[in-house]
């Protein structure tokens, strides 16, 4: 690697990766904190939306970085690709059917469901 | 004809990628195997068109990746804070946005971008506008919505 000690590259992918994880980790927490303490079903799923964008593809990224040769990292970005274009079709799935369903959203700064009384 | 052609090309690419068998005769064997019998099904099942081979999306589609990578880190934060906040000021909406894409797969795009972007989900796809739920006022950015549509709809015309 142009002169570079080997173990300086080792550390330097470790530092990066573990970053990624600790991140990628606590995205996680985060979007289920979301997931709990949002009010209604509607704003719960941009919960999960952290959860499902930065929790899994940060870790992906961080496992790249430790994978072992090109072969493993390259099914690391596979998997990168096809979570990120399968979970907001998930997502889309449930808020679609709820909406079908009839099931209406809170709105407004005071969070009321159309119709409650002002 | 074209398409089958792309189709074989791509799951022969994607078996010996994941696979990683490349000498053994046998298990190359099966590889042909199944990739021949995938092809069939999908033509089969009548999904050989522009919306199953969506040739058209590429190479724009990869620059567009990038710049939505950027865009999701961005809203990340700003729901992460108010998962965080101690009073979440939360204002949800639900607003139409218009839909610049003219194909399927277009649209298709727009809607999972709409959805994989945190504070937005995509709730019903119609031909001219996508309902979005947003969980703010400041995140139910309509020009921002439509200006990522128009980005779409810039992939799809370079085919």
């Amino acid at each position: 690697m142009m002169g570079l000690d080997p173990n300086i590259v080792d550390l330097i992918r470790d530092i990066l990766s573990w970053a990624l994880f600790i991140i990628g980790g606590a995205a996680v927490v985060v979007g289920a904190l979301g997931i709990v303490r949002f009010p209604d079903f509607y704003s719960r799923l941009h919960g999960a939306g952290v959860t499902d964008t930065a929790g899994a593809e940060l870790m992906v990224f961080a496992m790249m970085l430790q994978a072992p040769n090109w072969l493993v990292f390259a099914k690391l970005v596979f998997i990168a690709i096809f979570l990120g274009l399968t979970s907001p079709v998930a997502t889309h799935a449930i808020a679609h059917a709820a909406w079908m369903t009839g099931f209406r959203p809170m709105e407004g700064p005071d969070l009321r469901y159309d119709g409650d009384k002002r | 004809m074209g398409r089958i052609l792309v189709l074989v090309a791509a799951l022969t690419a994607l078996w010996l990628l994941l696979s990683g068998y490349y000498d053994k005769p046998l298990l190359l064997a099966f590889g042909a195997g199944s990739v021949a019998f995938a092809t069939w099904l999908a033509h089969r099942a009548g999904v050989l068109d522009a919306d199953g081979i969506p040739g058209g999306v590429f190479p724009g589609i990869f620059g567009y990746w990038l710049w939505l990578i950027a865009e999701i880190g961005k809203t990340n934060i700003i729901v992460a804070r108010h998962a965080l906040a101690v009073e979440p000021k939360l204002s949800p909406k639900l607003f139409f946005v218009p839909n610049p894409p003219r194909s399927s797969v277009g649209k298709v795009i727009f809607g999972n971008s709409i959805t994989m972007t945190p504070g937005t989900v995509t709730v019903d796809l119609r031909e001219d506008e996508i309902l979005v739920h947003g969980l703010t006022e400041d995140l139910a950015d309509v020009a921002g919505i439509k200006a990522m549509g128009e980005r779409v709809a810039k992939i799809e015309r370079r085919r």
